[in-house]
């Protein structure tokens, strides 16, 4: 489990990206839910956390790939494969991230750290 | 509408293909292609498959659970287009005939005259440019880029971080002068010089010296560059020639409306062979960008089904581009050519991180970011919505 930060530092719309291997970005929806995906799009690198936030979807930076921050679909090309979904819980009002143990869908030739 | 035709199997002509089956066409489509390869990615072509981080493989464009049901010929390229029976040739004497016809015919790299028998000579456009040219790109060889533009800025930085010494020649005042200006472009030659690559600016290249291999870059200015590897990157030229009776518009490219369409019924272009017109210059401008090539396809299919078009008013986007050289991720938006000024607004240029804004007069018309990925994003996204004056 991953402590991020005071859920008041994150406001609605914004995002923040978590140094982690491999990094992690964490959305605060302008409807008040807070998501967290691994930061790096499938497609090519590029940090989602620097995206646009729509709703519950993230477009990338980079190529505009967007995807549901829900589940982790893709909405939109050209990324093929979805982002991995983190869980999140709030505790004593601060975002607490619990990392998926399932693969990391990182574009082809990123790797982070030793983990990947 | 029950035959489809695309010319062309890259990028452009890929999307045309999938934006006709998601917009609910169900007929036949014909998909030409002169390479032997299905669509693949190119701009890796120049960055992580030329450093060799990635492999051939992982370029594919077609996901696996892409049902196009289309008919791929592939291998030989088309030769001509009748344009009352919008009948397509290849050169292998296949004929296509078919409703409507969506070319996508891309462009080729412009070539040095006299210089294509030399070995140790290049050009990158095709995975096979890109495999011939990593092949030698081996540490400590002396490379002489010749054009500072994306090819060449990319190549350059890629060989640097494979460790050979680089030399780039660039004709124009600046790197990327045509795209970004010379003013932005100068902060694109403190990237390079920082980096330890030799940049030589404002000089023409008079020959490419060698017998068989090559041996050295020989400048205007008399200055020999010795060469064990030389990349010409002086700009791509649209594939357009096999439409020189079709009776279609060409200029610089194919000249089309603002959703794609010829003056030919039934014949569209999209990717880098085609020259939209765009409403906010109020003249057509071709467009080779990646992005251009993703989204216009969705909108030429539109018009393509909607019939006039009259109910599918989409616009393309103004122009897109991005290049990764060395650790700074350059991206730019928008049209330099109507620019008066241009304002660093955020970061500086000797860091490399900046974020800057072209304007004509008071009026943003484009975006420049260096590593401002974020801040870049939301200034695009207001220069696509503002209504073109």
């Amino acid at each position: 489990m991953i402590r991020v930060c005071p859920l008041s530092a994150l406001p609605p719309g914004e995002a923040l990206r978590v140094d982690a291997e491999p990094p992690i970005a964490v959305f605060h929806t302008d409807d008040g839910e807070v998501f967290a995906v691994d930061d790096t799009c499938t497609h090519q690198d590029a940090s989602l956390a620097d995206g646009w936030l729509e709703g519950c979807e993230i477009e990338c930076p980079l190529h505009a790939s967007k995807f549901d921050l829900r589940t982790g679909a893709v909405d939109a090309p050209p990324a093929k494969l979805p982002i991995r979904t983190h869980t999140v819980h709030i505790e004593d009002d601060h975002i607490c991230v619990e990392l998926s143990d399932a693969q990391p869908n990182l574009p082809p030739g990123v790797t982070f750290g030793s983990k990947s | 509408m029950r035959a489809v035709t695309i010319v062309g199997a890259s990028l452009a002509g890929l999307y045309t293909a999938q934006a006709l089956r998601t917009q609910g066409y169900d007929g036949e489509v014909v998909v030409i292609g002169d390479e032997r390869a299905r669509p693949y990615d190119r701009p890796p072509l120049s960055k992580e498959f030329l450093a060799g981080k990635i492999e051939a493989d992982v370029l594919t464009l077609e996901s696996a659970d892409d049902d196009l049901d289309a008919r791929w010929l592939l291998g030989s390229p088309a030769v001509s287009l009748n344009p009352a029976t919008r009948e397509v040739v290849l050169a292998d004497g296949t004929r296509i005939g078919s409703d409507a016809v969506v070319i996508a015919t891309g462009a080729r790299a412009r070539a040095l005259p006299g210089t294509r028998q030399l070995a140790g000579v290049h050009s990158l456009r095709t995975i096979e440019d890109a495999a011939a040219l990593r092949s030698e790109l081996l540490p400590g060889a002396r490379l002489v880029v010749i054009g500072a533009g994306f090819i060449g800025g990319e190549v350059a930085a890629t060989a640097k971080a494979l460790g050979l010494d680089v030399t780039v020649v660039e004709a124009m005042a600046s790197p990327l002068a045509g795209p970004l200006g010379t003013q932005m472009g100068a902060v694109v030659s403190g990237l390079h010089e920082a980096n330890g690559v030799a940049l030589r600016c404002g000089v023409g290249v008079e020959r490419i010296v060698g017998t068989g291999r090559v041996e050295a870059v020989q400048l205007v200015d008399g200055t020999l560059l010795p060469a064990d590897v030389v990349v010409v990157g002086i700009g791509a030229i649209p594939n357009v020639e096999w439409l020189i009776r079709s009776g279609v518009a060409l200029g610089n490219g194919i000249e089309c409306d603002h959703q794609g369409r010829t003056g030919i019924p039934g014949v569209l272009a999209v990717g880098d062979c085609a020259a939209w017109y765009d409403q906010r210059l109020g003249r057509t401008h071709r467009v080779e960008h990646w992005t251009g090539a993703m989204e216009r396809p969705a909108i030429a299919v539109a018009a393509l089904l909607g019939g006039d078009g009259s109910s599918t008013d989409r616009l393309a986007g103004i122009p897109y581009f991005w290049s990764d050289q060395y650790d700074v991720r350059i991206q730019f938006a928008g049209h330099v050519i109507e620019a008066d000024s241009v304002t660093v607004e955020e970061g500086a240029a000797d860091s490399h991180n900046l974020l800057a804004v072209y304007r004509r007069g008071d009026v943003p018309v484009g975006v420049l970011g260096m590593n401002q990925a974020r801040l870049f994003g939301r200034w695009r996204r207001q220069l696509n919505a503002a209504v073109p004056v």
